[in-house]
């Protein structure tokens, strides 16, 4: 419909400047929206800085993680006021306490974590980590691109044999930059806000101007994606970001993350075509006051569960098309250091959550122990699921990809070695 | 294979490459250069006399300002470019003067990391401090029970941390606002052109915390000296900068165990033993050694194995630095972690025991490596004129590499004086990087070079934050990795904020330009701008656009007046207003796809 409109008015706009009859016929060529089916989505959410694995899924069934934390450590659920110990999810296991908000998910079979899960890389850098995290190729500084850009580069945009482009909106990145797990050949959106995506001007006809301007001329590639900037602003507006208004009970915190997570339900919610999405939160990486069940990674949990849980209660009967993978280079040391915090360390948690997962009311991944033998380098959680066994599973049993050696170069996918996050038929 | 000189096939066209043999022989020779008349066209280049100005305007510098056409003009083509070949022969007081407001850039590593320790280093040793200070109760907590705030960090040092932070964030930031501010004033615009390549093709991340300190001594001893010199200098300088030992954990890499080292058996246990305490990995790390070959000279598919790799990278243990990267420190070769075996490298055989011999020698033997020669001549010509390299140009400039033994000046001549570079199909057939918009945009304007973070913010926010690539291979020089929807959208805003008069430095109130134009009819107006920010040479549709003025059909097209499009209530100050619709021509001038062309 507003495309109709527009095609009427910049017609007879163009016929009234005189313009060249080709630039006519290019403009009404080039109308064909993409069209937006309404397919799967994968939403990655980055922690950046490492969090502590150990606080965020409490192992308060070990004695050696008690030991090892006389300051930090989260409370059995029995042995502790109603609030401030862990939330007990299978006996051995239990949420911060900060994660309330993950338990109703978990009983409905919505979220499941994974635990002593991440990167075989012996790494302890920060940016090596997330780098190898982002490229999947551990150890590999060389690969250019990131997994999920990989992963949208080598599937075919269009299943049922449709001709048009992708949609403008396959892939958004809430972040200032591409992050590096989206870099690479299939075209990405990186945005700080949906209100970001338009023509900033102080009204009157600049953006109708613009648009002109680049249906106009040599048929390149500056042209093109300025006459794709338009069909996507199009699209947008039909979203009608300033006007949305998530549902009852999804109370996105005001924190950049929250609103980041709300315009991400926002975009596919509205049919733009969205199959890959991602976001990043930083301030996990505590070396020093660290907290318990209160303090800084307490507040930083709660910020990032309360969105979570807002994103899923927003979207609905969509989670059922969705999985929301959530992921963090590297655990920390298994003992407190010397500042109330933690150090850098090995194998970390992740969380994935979706309408239609595989597996309920489990921790998932094989638990290695904290008995100091059991500990990686006598220091870290130990590694027992690589975290490419997760992001493979995901690609092939919810998105469809099926070129994951191409995804994942040197790693052998084998569902034998996936852990049933997803239902494999 | 692009079609790329179609005039040397017919008959007549003989003559003509005889002529321009000559020409190129004449223009080898620095000094016959000068004495070339101004205005005698160059027989082979396809492009008109004014479109070779703006052409060099456009590729050498980082666009024209107010003035540099008529002054190209004037001097001949050919004999700026010779001047602009020999930056050291150029009177540049202004950025000089300008540069000495930024105390970082000319420190080393070590002194910046002293002046300005990272914030986490500083909070860790407040809060030792008040451990020792007896704050925290030393005992345990009992076990299972809910620990109160354990270390708390006092206001006062709540306050210094919160100043030590900004400190350093400011003092980060010099290097890049320093870059910016060279490439929109500095006279050497052809040096800067080549200091923005060699960055980037010798990429270092300043996101690495390990690397970020010692970015400022990199480009200031290791780029900038060389950029216009012998490719084997540079090569070397980079390859024992701290900057890109820590950036590709060069530094970190060891003999394997088992293998003998050129110092005692107690000593190299000492030095195994050192390495294991601190953590690091204990044995070679490819990475340097991989990219090296991969991407600063052989390329890809540059003829090396995996075990040229594992070999390389034996070759150079041992290059390090004089202390940890975390503790500021410049490059050493220590002989107790260098692999002292023998080694087999691209065929070639390096005896035992020749120590940091061994690393010189490989830099030697890649630097004058044929394949080496072709993949720097590529990637030079793919900068300079086309994303689609002509291939005799390259080969021509391969020739010239490796008869100077990579004399990057003399490889550059070759390139910007080719009838290649100054043929029509090369005009303006480059996409500007964010870059080069950026500081194009401000030079148009007649701008001032902007000593805030803000231009170099504004860079970064489309997508090209400078030393923020994290990846070795460095931002992509193709069109196609640069435009993209978002990226176009970024563009065209950029515009607009431009003609807001929202770039710092470059205020249209102050642009000569914009004074005498503002008053005219949007006839005089339209070719004025096309001439000062379009090289005078738009179709006429753009032409007809830009003229349209308030078209009253355009403004009621629904692209215009959605409530999405944010009104800026600042972009126009009443000045402006009273520029008569000159503002909007100026932000649709530079939004234009025309403007991200050079």
């Amino acid at each position: 419909m507003q495309r109709r409109v527009f095609l009427k008015s910049g017609a007879m706009a163009l016929v009234t400047m005189g313009l060249s009859p080709s630039f006519l016929r290019r403009t009404v060529m080039g109308m064909s929206l993409p069209k937006a089916a309404r397919g799967k989505t994968l939403i990655c959410l980055f922690q950046r800085g490492a969090a502590d694995a150990l606080n965020v899924v409490v192992p308060f069934g070990e004695q050696a993680y008690y030991t090892a934390r006389p300051q930090l450590a989260v409370a059995a659920p029995t042995r502790a006021a109603a609030g401030t110990g862990a939330i007990d999810l299978d006996g051995f296991f239990g949420l911060h306490p900060a994660l309330s908000p993950f338990k109703p998910l978990y009983d409905r079979g919505v979220l499941v974590p994974v635990h002593a899960v991440g990167s075989p890389s012996a790494t302890r850098s920060h940016f090596d980590a997330q780098d190898y995290m982002e490229s999947a190729t551990p150890d590999l500084k060389g690969t250019r691109s990131g997994w999920l850009n990989r992963y949208l580069a080598t599937k075919g945009t269009c299943e049922a044999g449709c001709d048009a482009h992708a949609s403008p909106f396959r892939a958004v990145s809430m972040t200032q930059q591409t992050p590096r797990i989206l870099d690479g050949d299939a075209p990405v959106v990186a945005m700080n806000s949906l209100q970001e995506f338009s023509i900033r001007s102080s009204g009157g006809d600049a953006a109708a101007r613009l648009e002109a301007l680049y249906r106009t001329g040599k048929a390149d590639v500056v042209h093109g994606s300025g006459s794709d900037v338009f069909e996507a602003m199009k699209m947008l507006r039909s979203a009608n970001p300033l006007q949305y208004r998530p549902v009852t009970g999804a109370n996105y915190p005001r924190s950049a993350f929250g609103q980041r997570l709300q315009q991400i339900a926002q975009l596919i919610k509205s049919d733009v075509g969205l199959e890959v999405a991602f976001a990043d939160v930083g301030g996990w990486d505590t070396h020093v006051n660290q907290g318990g069940a209160q303090g800084q990674l307490a507040q930083r949990l709660g910020d990032f569960s309360q969105s979570v849980a807002a994103l899923v209660t927003d979207l609905g009967d969509r989670m059922d098309d969705v999985v929301i993978l959530t992921m963090s280079e590297f655990g920390r040391t298994v003992r407190q250091n010397g500042t109330s915090g933690t150090d850098h360390g090995h194998a970390g948690a992740m969380f994935v959550l979706g309408g239609n997962l595989g597996a309920r009311q489990r921790v998932l991944g094989t638990w290695p122990g904290l008995e100091r033998e059991q500990l990686y380098e006598g220091r870290d959680l130990a590694l027992t699921t690589d975290f490419r066994a997760v992001f493979s599973e995901v690609t092939s049993r919810h998105l469809g990809g099926n070129a994951l050696g191409d995804v994942f170069p040197g790693y052998e996918a084998r569902p034998d070695a996936w852990l049933g996050l997803l239902p494999s038929a | 294979m692009p079609d790329i000189r179609p005039l040397a096939r017919s008959g007549p066209t003989a003559r003509r490459i005889a002529i321009v043999a000559v020409a190129a022989l004449i223009t080898s020779v620095a000094s016959s250069a000068q004495a070339q008349s101004a205005m005698s066209p160059v027989a082979g280049r396809e492009q008109t006399a004014d479109q070779q100005v703006h052409h060099a305007l456009n590729r050498l510098a980082f666009g024209a300002r107010p003035g540099d056409v008529e002054r190209v003009r004037a001097m001949g083509v050919d004999a700026w470019i010779e001047q602009q070949l020999h930056p050291e022969r150029i009177t540049d007081t202004a950025t000089e003067q300008w540069l000495t407001r930024f105390p970082t850039l000319t420190m080393s590593g070590s002194q910046f990391m002293a002046q300005y320790p990272p914030p986490g280093q500083l909070q860790r040793q407040l809060a030792m401090q008040q451990r020792g200070g007896g704050k925290v109760p030393g005992g345990t907590v009992p076990r299972g029970t809910v620990p109160g705030s354990s270390v708390a960090i006092s206001p006062a040092d709540s306050v210094r941390l919160r100043d030590a932070r900004r400190a350093t964030a400011r003092a980060s930031s010099e290097l890049a606002v320093a870059r910016t501010g060279r490439a929109v004033m500095s006279e050497r615009q052809l040096q800067e052109v080549m200091v923005d390549f060699w960055a980037n093709h010798f990429n270092v991340f300043a996101g690495k915390p390990q690397t970020r300190y010692y970015i400022a001594e990199y480009e200031r001893e290791a780029i900038r000296p060389n950029a216009l010199g012998s490719f084997r200098a540079l090569l070397g300088a980079v390859a024992k900068s701290p900057a890109m030992l820590t950036y590709l954990d060069q530094w970190q890499s060891v003999a394997d165990s088992g293998r003998q080292t050129l110092a005692s058996v107690r000593q190299a246990r000492a030095a195994r033993m050192r390495a294991a305490s601190a953590n690091r990995p204990r044995g070679i790390n490819e990475n340097y050694a991989r990219e090296l070959m991969e991407l600063h000279t052989l390329g890809v598919d540059g003829g090396y194995t995996q075990q040229d790799v594992m070999e390389v990278a034996r070759a150079l243990t041992g290059w390090t630095l004089s202390r940890g990267a975390g503790q500021g420190g410049s490059f050493v070769f220590r002989p107790d972690v260098h692999d002292a075996g023998a080694k087999r490298i691209l065929g070639q055989t390096f005896p035992a025991g020749r120590g940091q011999d061994d690393g010189e020698r490989v830099l030697d033997l890649l630097a004058a490596h044929a394949s080496t020669a072709h993949f720097i001549a590529t990637k030079l010509v793919r900068h300079f004129v086309s994303d689609e390299p002509p291939a005799a140009l390259v080969d021509r400039a391969t020739v010239v590499f490796t008869k100077t033994k990579g004399d990057i000046r003399e490889v550059m001549r070759t390139i910007i004086t080719s009838d290649e570079f100054f043929a029509t199909d090369a005009y303006r057939a480059k996409v500007k990087t964010p870059f080069e918009l950026v500081v194009s945009a401000s030079r148009a304007l007649g701008g001032l070079a902007d000593p805030t973070p803000a231009t170099a913010q504004l860079i970064a926010r489309m997508g090209q934050p400078i030393y923020g690539r994290s990846t070795p291979d460095g931002y992509p020089d193709t069109a196609d990795e640069w435009i993209n929807t978002g990226a176009i959208l970024n563009r065209m805003n950029f515009g607009l904020a431009v003609g807001a008069n929202r770039l710092p430095g470059a205020r249209l109130n102050q642009w000569e330009t914009a004074r005498t134009l503002r008053t005219e009819p949007a006839e005089v107006q339209v070719d004025g701008l096309v001439r000062a920010l379009l090289g005078g040479d738009v179709s006429a549709d753009t032409r007809a656009i830009l003229l349209s003025g308030e078209n009253p059909l355009l403004a009621r097209a629904p692209t215009g007046s959605d409530s999405i499009f944010r009104a800026d209530p600042d972009a126009e100050t009443n000045d402006m207003k009273r520029m008569n619709g000159f503002p909007k021509l100026v932000g649709l001038a530079i939004g234009a796809p025309e403007f991200q062309r050079r």
